[in-house]
């Protein structure tokens, strides 16, 4: 007779000493495991609830301005430090990480139209409706902490002619572009533009240059056109002609040829700059005018400022927000920022704050541990994995939005709906093929040249 | 790593410092041109210039005979993979077939590393009782005859506790199969570590007893008592007296969804969440008094055996029963579903214990034995534990073919009440008249336990965690279809 009896020796599966790790013995077969979809399936409700507990995106506000706030830029290289200019002329510089202000000076006699910074982030450029371009070095008060500036004086200024609305600085190089009547271009060191561009007769009310491509410049003007110039000899190359003002354009830091224009008809569009005959992507959830646009620095999210007072991000591929962001001391934003590692968002309102939010909002801030990590990781492939079924994207979708904002959005729904009714109405009783579908993104340009 | 520089790279920098005028106004005439043009050149890389004398040393051994890694036995691989993969072909966007075929690679190399860990990782192997060559029926073998020939220690686990007083028993192990609770049917209720036999609690509840039932871990248990059911402390305190589960008879508890049920005298099935204390579903069967009963720990589905010969499933979802099958020309007299729910097992008064296959409702097996079974019991290895009247017989592998003699036999004193196999043991527990003994089966048990589902050698922290994780995972009933 041959008998053997399952025998376990404690040793094998019980550690040694209290300074070991418990001994965690597996077994993978699936009778080990029942029911592992419907467990799989609660987790995933798990971690969309946990998401919507944890969220909390407002970190906090830097006040200090006496103004409405015209414009905020971000240091190139730091990722703490911001420029902001108000409505009377007053430029701050910003420590994010302890929300103070570093340094506050009145800059110009009007309102500061644009701000931005020299690469290296030595120097800030800024124009103002005082007709005038002034440059401020930076030194000693990054390293003063808070306090006024000791001195009003900037290291250089341009009186221009006219009036300058926009100014932006090549990502490497010396030169910047200001608009206001026209583009121009312009050297550091010089007094006078080196070139001047025109292309029809309206003024430019923003200009940007790309990031990756830094001869590029994208300008918008004010007959409800976007302007593609080429800073080299060549000059002004392309320009599409919308329904609606843009009011606001970002380049995407990561692909050199697209970029997302914030227009007055409540919509982003995402422009591919080799086929400008129309869009390549429709951003849609605003209730009003876009009023800023900006990208994250991975160049898979943009994050959108509206009249509406809401600030929305959205993914660069999809069509809706993913997140949206309001307060009840919020009102109408002015400027949006995306931090550049890609975790805060500043954005600023014409009640003189500027507000820090949390990128992704139910993100831990402080140092995660590894399994930590390990299971915020599982829990967003899980949600990744369920997005689809009803019952978790019900609650991922859920978002709390001011009662403005959920009627006018209702009322927008209303009106689109008896649009597609009466274009289908339309098309059913005219002559088959006479009225073919288009897309909603081969409606929007007008001319293109 | 060395950098390869490719040729075209410096020249078409090049050309960009020149044709600024020709950046924007590129055709696709233009680029099929250019293709065209240089469709025979191919490009070449320039690799890095070493010195092949100075590596002339390490000359290269013999290539390897097996290259590659060790191939897996394709059926092991089946055992874990999870069903068919997706037709990616039907696909019609690009990136989406392309993100599927991805996913589809996972989950095959999934399955593929847990065969390949299941070779290498389990440290335990199943038991197992042969004869020899003068004696290969192994149903003669008496206890102490396997007690003799295994080692002391495991000898230990076979024991009997003479408890005449109290009433025959009935018992139930814990999920990891470390704690054991016996009660008597006139009221004395003990739980215990039965292998140091060290004791818990031990009390009379004073009234009769029904049934026991472990809860989600050693610190509580359920006792379906005369008129109500009670729910108490690891100490014997009781904690819960829950009057809607009255005159219950049986009780199972489904432990992922944190459900205690039970089927009671009047014919209820009565489910009750005991994670938020609420009763969940309280179901008239209108079957009669409702003792034959157990659970499928596949789908978490009570099935019940009635007195017509019929067999019903239920879920707490539904009114009617989710199933009804005739099994037998007689009562029903006992019924159990395996761990992986794929066979199911019933006795009748008529002597004959049927195998179906659970899924199809179709019968697979049919045995006749020699008096009607009233217990019989699926271990985790697929034996069958049969009981009738005081002998117990366990039959190995009957859901794979015929078989025409039990692989173990043993007699108890008095009749058998109830038998429950201890999970990841090779050992039967047997709850009959003169009080609990426990066998030992060898090959019933699993050898190799998950530590993150269930854990003998668990810590009082572990345990603490392995609870909040049970309840964070918990299932709604909803989905016990």
């Amino acid at each position: 007779m041959k008998v053997k009896v399952l025998k376990r020796s404690a040793e094998d599966f019980v550690r040694e000493t209290k300074h070991d790790i418990h001994k965690v013995h597996r077994n993978y077969s699936q009778t080990e495991h029942p029911f592992e979809a419907e467990r799989e399936y609660q987790r995933a409700l798990n971690a969309v609830k946990l998401d919507k507990v944890f969220a909390k995106p407002f970190i906090g506000s830097l006040d200090g301005h006496r103004d409405a706030l015209t414009c905020v830029c971000k240091h190139p290289g730091r990722i703490s430090s911001i420029a902001s200019a108000a409505a009377d002329g007053e430029i701050r510089l910003w420590d994010l990480t302890a929300r103070k202000c570093k340094a506050s000076w009145q800059g110009h006699n009007g309102v500061v139209r644009g701000i931005c910074y020299a690469p290296g982030g030595a120097s800030i450029l800024s124009c103002a409706d005082d007709k005038t371009i002034k440059f401020w070095s930076l030194g000693e008060e990054e390293a003063a902490g808070e306090g006024s500036r000791r001195q009003d004086e900037p290291k250089d200024t341009i009186v221009c002619k006219h009036m300058v609305t926009g100014i932006t600085h090549q990502q490497q190089g010396e030169k910047f572009a200001t608009c206001g009547e026209n583009t121009q271009l312009w050297e550091t060191g010089r007094s006078l533009p080196i070139r001047t561009f025109k292309w029809g007769v309206d003024s430019v009310h923003f200009v940007r240059f790309n990031p990756v491509e830094t001869n590029l410049l994208g300008a918008g003007a004010h007959d409800n056109s976007i302007i593609i110039y080429d800073t080299r000899d060549v000059g002004p190359v392309r320009k599409v002609v919308m329904a609606l003002r843009s009011n606001a354009m970002a380049w995407n830091p990561m692909e050199a040829m697209v970029f997302t224009t914030a227009s007055e008809d409540y919509s982003l569009y995402s422009w591919d700059l080799r086929q400008l005959k129309a869009p390549t992507n429709i951003f849609m959830d605003h209730v009003a005018a876009v009023v800023d646009v900006d990208y994250s620095p991975t160049g898979r999210e943009i994050v959108s400022g509206s009249y509406d007072k809401t600030i929305r991000i959205f993914r660069s591929h999809e069509g809706r927000s993913r997140e949206v962001y309001h307060t009840k001391r919020m009102q109408r934003l002015t400027s949006v920022l995306w931090s550049n590692d890609d975790r805060y968002i500043v954005s600023g309102s014409d009640e003189m704050n500027l507000r820090l939010w949390k990128a992704r909002a139910s993100e831990k801030l402080g140092i995660i541990k590894n399994r930590e990590r390990n299971s915020l990781q599982y829990q967003e492939k899980l949600k990744e994995k369920y997005s689809l079924h009803p019952k978790v994207s019900r609650i991922q979708r859920h978002r709390h939005v001011p009662k403005h904002v959920l009627n006018a959005s209702r009322e927008h729904t209303i009106i689109k709906t008896s649009k597609a009714r009466k274009e289908a109405n339309l098309r059913k009783h005219s002559k088959p093929g006479s009225m073919p579908h288009l897309p909603e993104k081969d409606k929007k340009v007008i001319e293109e040249s | 790593m060395g950098r390869y520089f490719i040729e075209s790279d410096a020249s078409a920098k090049k050309s960009q410092q020149n044709d600024t005028e020709q950046v924007f106004n590129i055709s696709k005439s233009s680029i099929k041109k250019v293709k065209k043009k240089n469709r025979h050149k191919k490009f070449k890389a320039k690799g890095i210039e070493y010195d092949k004398k100075k590596f002339k040393g390490k000359e290269r051994g013999s290539a390897d005979p097996f290259p590659g890694r060790k191939p897996v036995d394709p059926a092991k691989v089946e055992k874990h993979s999870r069903g068919q993969a997706v037709d990616v072909r039907a696909v019609k966007t690009l990136i989406k077939k392309k993100d599927l075929e991805r996913q589809e690679k996972n989950i095959e190399l999934a399955a593929e590393t847990a065969a390949r860990a299941a070779e290498v990782l389990l440290p335990e192997e199943a038991g197992y009782l042969e004869g020899d060559e003068d004696q290969e029926f192994t149903g003669r073998l008496t206890q102490t005859e396997i007690k003799a020939a295994v080692d002391p220690e495991s000898a230990a686990k076979s024991f009997d506790l003479k408890l005449q007083e109290f009433g025959p028993y009935k018992c139930d192990y814990t999920r990891n199969g470390k704690y054991l609770l016996i009660g008597g049917r006139k009221g004395h209720v003990a739980a215990f570590d039965w292998t140091s036999k060290a004791l818990l609690c031990e009390f009379n509840a004073m009234e009769s007893v029904h049934s026991v039932k472990w809860l989600h871990t050693h610190n509580l248990f359920a006792v379906a008592q005369k008129k109500w059911t009670y729910v108490y402390d690891n100490q014997g305190i009781e904690i819960h007296c829950v009057k809607t589960m009255n005159n219950m008879i049986q009780l199972e508890y489904l432990p992922y969804h944190f459900i205690l049920a039970g089927s009671s005298e009047t014919g209820n099935l009565m489910w009750l969440d005991v994670s938020m204390g609420k009763i969940i579903k309280d179901t008239y069967t209108k079957q009669g008094r409702l003792d034959v009963m157990c659970q499928n720990p596949r789908n978490a589905v009570l099935v019940c055996g009635h007195s017509n010969g019929t067999l019903t499933m239920w879920t707490p979802n539904m009114q009617i029963p989710a199933a009804k099958m005739l099994a037998h020309g007689q009562a029903v007299r006992g019924v159990t579903v395996d761990r992986s729910g794929t066979y199911l097992a019933t006795s009748s008064v008529d002597r004959s214990i049927k195998i179906w296959d659970i899924r199809a409702f179709k019968p697979l097996h049919e045995y006749k034995v020699g008096h009607g079974a009233s217990q019989i019991r699926f271990s985790q290895r697929n034996l069958l534990g049969v009981s009738a009247g005081n002998i117990v017989q366990i039959y190995k592998d009957p859901t794979k073919g015929e078989i025409s003699y039990p692989y173990m036999k043993h007699d108890t004193f008095k009749t058998v009440s109830q038998i429950q196999f201890c999970p990841y043991e090779d050992v039967l527990g047997i709850g009959h008249g003169g009080g609990f003994s426990s066998i030992l089966v060898p090959g019933s048990g699993e050898p190799n336990f998950d530590a993150l589902e269930a854990n003998p050698y668990q810590t009082t922290k572990q345990r603490r965690e392995a609870e909040v994780k049970m309840l964070l995972d918990k299932i709604s009933p909803e989905l016990i279809t």
